[in-house]
């Protein structure tokens, strides 16, 4: 086994809904797609966002389009609105995602 | 087949996106449609500050310049614009469509108004449930700026089955600006579901402009698009009997291919089986995809549910300033001299008891990731050849948001070795709340006046 970033197999793009930050992820290849619904859990993604004061992530699976979608809540400070970081809309959190390292034969 | 072009995904896009599109529907030959996408939901609230100020504003700023080269072929081929860059005041968004086309000779040009998404008073006055997303923001003495239903596709459809060949509409949904021009085109019942879903995914993928086509996803070795200097924006391909599939106009820059139409697909998507419009839900999860082509994808298997009862509304409201000051260090130690700039910064704040909520960045160690307290960057044990230092405030008060960023300025004579670079500003802050409204609480209306008549 060896350790990779995300980054390196796959691909995420961060959108917003409120103080709500919803994360694609999308293996290059699909056959890693079992690999990442195994090792990227809810609570790995929520760990992430816990310095932030998130509260709560929860995964979609979409195994016919080999991607998953997460949604992380009270990720953002508020979001775009309250928020004092530069980043109010949580755009750049996507590659926060791919930063986080999985095992692939 | 009907094709139709997306010309720009947010209020500040590039303006000339929309005339290679407009030449690729012209060659296609085929009916079509363009539409923007201009109205966030800030960009809403500050059109409504606009109006106050000069009751002729307050549509969207770049709306002349966006049609200028593209209006003589959209009525010259009979493509119809929409938009939702009337903003907070279409008629005033109309009128300025109208100028522009006595000055390309276009008297004619049938101009169609959609009013009716202005439910401020509704807001005011009642006590509309707060959507979900938002409940427990703190309101505190917010000041009401505005409000706006997202109205669906219904007004549209008539302003085009009355020959509109451009509508300025307000707060319409994204979608809706997909789906009208389809389900006209069709014939699309307003219940019919499936097909809906078809307009409902197509006004998703192509709501956001390029990021269909390579915008907010090309990275440079790794997911490289040509040209993103000359990004293509999209088109969206659909038969009568539903078939849908993205492509972008011949001769520009980026991709169509299964990884721009994932991302952009899940882009500020909550549950897959509920993408919810005014006109209809979508679900996506027995979505799959084809590569017809280069820079072609066919999307299959999407279906759609009925629309809701309610339409959601954006209430904007006014009543904190936003205090933003930033000064750069480089060179060895620069992080060192970053962080403990930062701590004197808030160690100021607390000394001279200024009224604020407030955060500092090390951009170059840890900014946009970071917390508020800033967990990332006091943990980074790296230097960095270059760091700036960036403190932000929010306060009730313009005049501690105005002297908590001037601290900054004068971290020029006061802040540590080789300090130089400093910008400050104040600016007020909008906030905005969602609440849920009763369609039949928000009727519609559409105007359709020739240009000449407009400005009669």
């Amino acid at each position: 086994m060896t350790r990779v970033p995300l980054y390196d197999i796959a691909h995420s793009r961060a959108g917003d809904k409120g103080n709500r930050l919803n994360l694609s992820l999308i293996p290059y290849d699909p056959a890693h797609y079992p690999l990442l619904a195994e090792q990227v859990t809810e609570e790995r993604v929520l760990e992430l966002f816990r310095h932030r004061g998130a509260t709560a992530c929860r995964r979609y699976d979409l195994p016919l389009l080999h991607a998953f979608n997460f949604i992380v809540e009270d990720a953002l400070e508020g979001g775009v609105n309250g928020s004092l970081n530069l980043d109010g809309h949580g755009k750049t959190n996507s590659f926060r995602l791919l930063a986080l390292e999985v095992e692939i034969p | 087949m009907f094709r139709l072009g997306n010309g720009s995904g947010f209020s500040g896009d590039r303006v000339d996106a929309p005339i290679p599109v407009m030449r690729d529907l012209v060659a296609g030959g085929t009916p079509a449609a363009l539409f923007f996408e201009t109205l966030g939901e800030r960009t809403v609230a500050l059109a409504h500050l606009e109006k106050r100020r000069d009751p002729e504003l307050g549509y969207e700023p770049m709306l002349e310049r966006l049609v200028r080269p593209i209006l003589r072929d959209a009525a010259e081929h009979s493509i119809p614009l929409l938009g939702n860059w009337g903003a907070a005041n279409p008629p005033a968004g109309a009128r300025a469509v109208a100028r522009v086309a006595m000055e390309l000779g276009l008297p004619d040009l049938r101009i169609a108004v959609v009013e009716g998404d202005d439910v401020t008073g509704e807001v005011a006055n009642g006590q509309l449930p707060v959507h979900e997303a938002d409940a427990g923001l703190d309101m505190g003495d917010w000041r009401l700026v505005a409000a706006n239903a997202y109205i669906g596709a219904e007004p549209l459809v008539d302003a085009l089955r009355e020959g509109a060949q451009v509508i300025v509409a307000g707060r319409t949904s994204d979608p809706a600006l997909a789906i009208a021009p389809l389900a006209h085109h069709f014939g699309w019942g307003m219940d019919d579901w499936d097909r809906l879903a078809i307009g409902a995914a197509a006004g998703h993928l192509l709501e956001c402009g390029s990021q269909v086509t390579g915008g907010v996803f090309w990275d440079p070795g790794r997911k490289d698009v040509p040209d993103p200097a000359n990004l293509g924006f999209p088109i969206a391909e659909v038969t009568a009997e539903g078939s849908l599939v993205i492509t972008k106009p011949a001769n520009t820059g980026g991709a169509v291919d299964f990884r721009t139409i994932k991302e952009q697909l899940l882009y500020e998507l909550h549950d897959p089986a509920e993408y919810i419009t005014p006109d209809v839900v979508l679900d996506i999860t027995g979505c799959t995809l084809e590569q017809v082509g280069t820079d072609r994808v066919a999307l299959h298997g999407l279906r759609g549910r009925e629309r809701p009862e309610t339409l959601k509304v954006t209430a904007s409201f006014e009543g904190s300033w936003l205090g933003e000051g930033e000064v750069s260090v480089a060179g060895p130690n620069a992080a060192g001299r970053a962080r403990a700039m930062a701590d004197v910064l808030l160690e100021r704040l607390r000394m001279r008891g200024l009224k604020v909520k407030a955060r500092v960045d090390l951009i170059g160690v840890a900014s946009v990731h970071d917390s508020d307290g800033g967990a990332l960057w006091r943990d980074a044990g790296y230097d960095a050849p270059e760091v700036r230092v960036r403190l932000a405030v929010e306060s009730a008060g313009r005049d501690d948001a105005d002297q908590a960023a001037r601290e900054v300025l004068a971290m020029l004579c006061c802040g540590p070795a080789g300090t130089g670079g400093a910008r400050w500003r104040v600016t007020p802050r909008i906030l905005t709340q969602s609440h849920l409204i009763l369609r039949e609480r928000v009727p519609t209306r559409v105007a359709i006046r020739t240009a000449k008549e407009l400005l009669r």
